[in-house]
């Protein structure tokens, strides 16, 4: 099954991803791709978890709880994001980010 | 043993009084705050008629002397068990007699100013001073201990800044209550380092403690030495620098004549009968200390009161309004007490200094409140405080002039008046101590007789002015303390006081010696004479003698100069070498300093506040930038 994949395989994957995620981050303007990003972000880190788990100390769970963690985590930060963007939305009636730059000097 | 515990209402009424008529009078009863703390200065005096005749003819004697009384006493701040300020009320000779001193005067001035403050802005706030000025003095003659004497002392000090700049919208007045004040709070400076020293020495405050002239405070507290005169000395001194700036003494008198800003019932009752004497109380207060254990402290006294009436006395000659030669006649009299108190020694016939001392303070309370209540009616009725405007005034005001003419023959000396008895025991005390003091004194004497007889010819005598309109006497509110005081001033002088108020307590003989008494009244008599030729009519007299002696006469009459002194001293020294240079470094380096941080600050602040851009995306750049760098840094570097 897996054992056939080395390792480096699934770290490069989670690399890519990260790295999509950080760059999608920092150049997209829609706030709701931003967020589609962190997602990345967190899924890269997940792989990461699991497929240190099952290399490292296949007797162990530690790495598959911590994974399902961030899943509720990113869960329920993806509806407080979502809140937060509607009302973003209402006040500038915008959700480029560019725009909503209140709180500078 | 008598109970004497309701004396501490004396000073406590007059508390009362001023909260009452300062924190209601001005809202409530505007009007009738003048009768209300005349009605609780009255009851106050009753009170210390009583305790003075209870004190005197009725307490009992031991071995024929009079006792410190501790009449009441609180312990008021306990900071350890030994060091404590205690409030309370000591009755002995003096104290009692400055009960009735103060109280009568004050009352007198109340009346007074019945009368004479009517109608004014702040009446009511007048009356309310008055009632602190009151309750502070009395807090000072009757502390037990010399603590609470200081602490009164300020009070007393302060009551006088506030009355001196009553009319706080006359800069004048402003600037002279902040002389008197500051003056007097710097010699306080003394005062206060010569209770430490003397507190320190001697473990105690108290006042029976301390003046026991064979207690341990006495006995042994002049040991170690400073400068060739023992601590107690030392202490003595300042404690009596104190009493310099009160007593308005050379070289501390500087405030006294500007302080008669104030209104004239003021200058009466504080810068001429109670307060200014503070200083004279104090060191008969101390006395068996100066007398046993500090007699060059004592020597200081004499020393200071001698000159400061003989100067005092050579200005008044000069002066022109009428007000500051009183100021000055005042200063010349209470140097005599000076004097007397530093010629005196303790303990029987020795003690006459002592008591001749006591004795002037007495009649000389009640003549000089006289004179000043005087010249206040006289001020009153003409507009003008220059006697140069002033002439024939005899014929408009009889009962001012009739008053004002006892007044002066009193202070000149003249049998049977007060003022020669108490005069003629001082000129015997220094005769017998000290001859060349006796002979300033003397000289003295006679120039005290003649500057109040040129004040008294050229106001009630002399050319006859025109005024605006027909000045008329004043009413009823104001002579009739004038006659009750002429009458005090006239039968003072009868009072035993050698059975009374001595050093030691114990009653001794005097008797008034011709061989002194005769040659001061001829003295006395000399100087009205001269004050007659060149005052009671208009003549060339004193413009030729000013003319002749123009120095000298310029000096005088400009003070000599110690104002310009001081104001050399203070602008010119103090001021430009030292506070200028302070200033200075406070301005350039100290806020310099902090001045330079703050716009250190800013600037930069200003430069880099472009960062906070708002853009949320530069943010995450800088801080995923930074997380790179921080990693590459732990993975590469950090071996």
């Amino acid at each position: 099954m897996s054992s056939g994949i080395p390792l480096q395989y699934f770290l490069i994957l989670a690399t890519i991803m990260f790295f999509a995620g950080v760059y999608g981050f920092l150049t997209r303007r829609n706030l709701i791709t931003i967020l589609m990003s962190v997602e990345l972000i967190l899924n890269s880190v997940n792989i990461n978890f699991l497929a240190f788990n099952r290399y490292l100390f296949p007797h162990k769970l530690e790495g598959m709880f911590f994974s399902i963690f961030v899943i509720a985590v990113a869960a329920s930060e993806a509806a407080v994001a979502i809140a937060i963007i509607i009302n973003i939305y209402r006040r500038f009636t915008t959700i480029n980010v560019e725009d909503v730059n209140e709180m500078k000097y | 043993m008598i109970n004497f515990s309701y004396t501490i209402w004396i000073p406590l009424l007059p508390l009362l009084m001023f909260l009452f008529l300062g924190l209601a009078g001005h809202k409530y009863f505007p009007k009738l705050s003048g009768i209300i703390g005349t009605c609780g200065l009255a009851i106050i005096t009753i009170l210390s008629y009583i305790t003075a005749y209870k004190y005197f003819f009725t307490s009992e004697k031991i071995d024929g002397a009079f006792q410190k009384l501790t009449a009441f006493n609180m312990v008021w701040l306990q900071f350890t068990d030994k060091l404590h300020i205690d409030m309370g009320v000591l009755l002995d000779p003096i104290s009692v007699m400055m009960l009735v001193v103060i109280t009568t005067v004050s009352l007198m001035v109340h009346i007074y100013s019945l009368g004479y403050m009517k109608g004014e802005k702040g009446f009511e706030r007048f009356f309310a001073f008055l009632s602190l000025f009151s309750f502070s003095m009395l807090g000072l003659v009757l502390a037990t201990n010399i603590f609470q004497m200081y602490i009164f002392w300020e009070l007393v000090g302060v009551s006088s800044f506030l009355l001196i700049g009553f009319y706080y919208q006359k800069p004048s007045a402003v600037r002279a209550s902040k002389k008197a004040f500051i003056v007097t709070r710097f010699a306080d400076l003394g005062f206060l380092i010569g209770i430490l020293i003397l507190s320190f020495n001697t473990k105690t405050f108290d006042f029976i403690t301390l003046t026991n002239p064979t207690g341990t405070a006495i006995t042994q507290g002049g040991g170690a030495a400073f400068l060739g005169l023992s601590i107690m000395t030392w202490s003595m001194i300042f404690v009596f620098m104190g009493g310099v700036g009160k007593s308005a003494m050379f070289p501390f008198h500087i405030w006294l004549p500007d302080a008669m800003e104030g209104p004239t019932p003021v200058s009466a009752l504080i810068h001429a009968a109670t307060m200014v004497v503070a200083g004279v109380y104090l060191v008969a207060r101390m006395f068996p200390i100066y007398s046993i254990a500090a007699p060059v402290a004592l020597e200081v006294v004499a020393y200071v009161g001698a000159f400061s009436s003989l100067f005092a006395a050579v200005i008044a000659c000069t002066q022109t309004d009428i007000k500051r030669v009183l100021a000055y006649s005042t200063m010349s009299q209470i140097g005599y007490m000076m004097l007397a108190l530093g010629v005196s020694g303790y303990g029987g016939h020795e003690g006459l200094g002592y008591m001749a001392s006591m004795f002037h303070l007495f009649t000389h309370a009640m003549f000089k409140a006289l004179l000043f209540l005087g010249a206040g009616a006289i001020i009153h009725a003409v507009h003008t405080n220059h006697m140069t405007e002033m002439g024939g005034l005899r014929k408009y005001l009889p009962i001012t002039h009739m008053t004002f003419l006892i007044a002066c023959l009193t202070i000149a000396g003249i049998p049977p008046l007060s003022g020669f008895f108490s005069k003629d025991e001082i000129l015997a005390a220094a005769f017998e101590h000290n001859k060349i003091l006796f002979a300033v004194e003397y000289a003295v004497a006679g120039l005290t007789a003649f500057y109040m007889f040129r004040l008294y010819f050229s106001i009630f005598w002399g050319k006859e002015t025109q005024y605006h309109h027909t000045p008329h006497e004043a009413p009823y509110t104001m002579t009739i303390p004038l006659m009750i005081l002429a009458f005090g001033a006239i039968v003072a002088g009868f009072i035993p006081f050698n059975k009374l108020v001595t050093s030691d307590g114990k009653a001794f003989e005097s008797e008034i010696e011709l061989m002194i008494a005769i040659p001061s009244v001829l003295i006395g008599l000399l100087g009205i004479g001269i004050a007659y030729i060149m005052y009671k009519k208009e003549n060339a007299i004193p413009d030729k003698l000013a003319t002749t002696f123009k120095y000298s006469y310029k000096w005088a009459y400009n003070k000599f100069y110690m104002d310009e002194v001081y104001l050399f001293v203070t602008k010119k020294i103090i001021f430009r070498y030292i506070s200028d240079p302070v200033a200075w470094f406070d301005r350039h380096v100290v806020d310099a300093t902090m001045n330079g941080i703050a716009t250190v600050t800013q600037t930069v602040s200003f430069r880099i506040r472009g960062l906070q851009s708002g853009q949320l995306q530069k943010y995450a750049f800088v801080f995923v930038t930074g997380a790179i760098m921080l990693a590459v840094l732990l993975v590469y570097l950090w071996k």
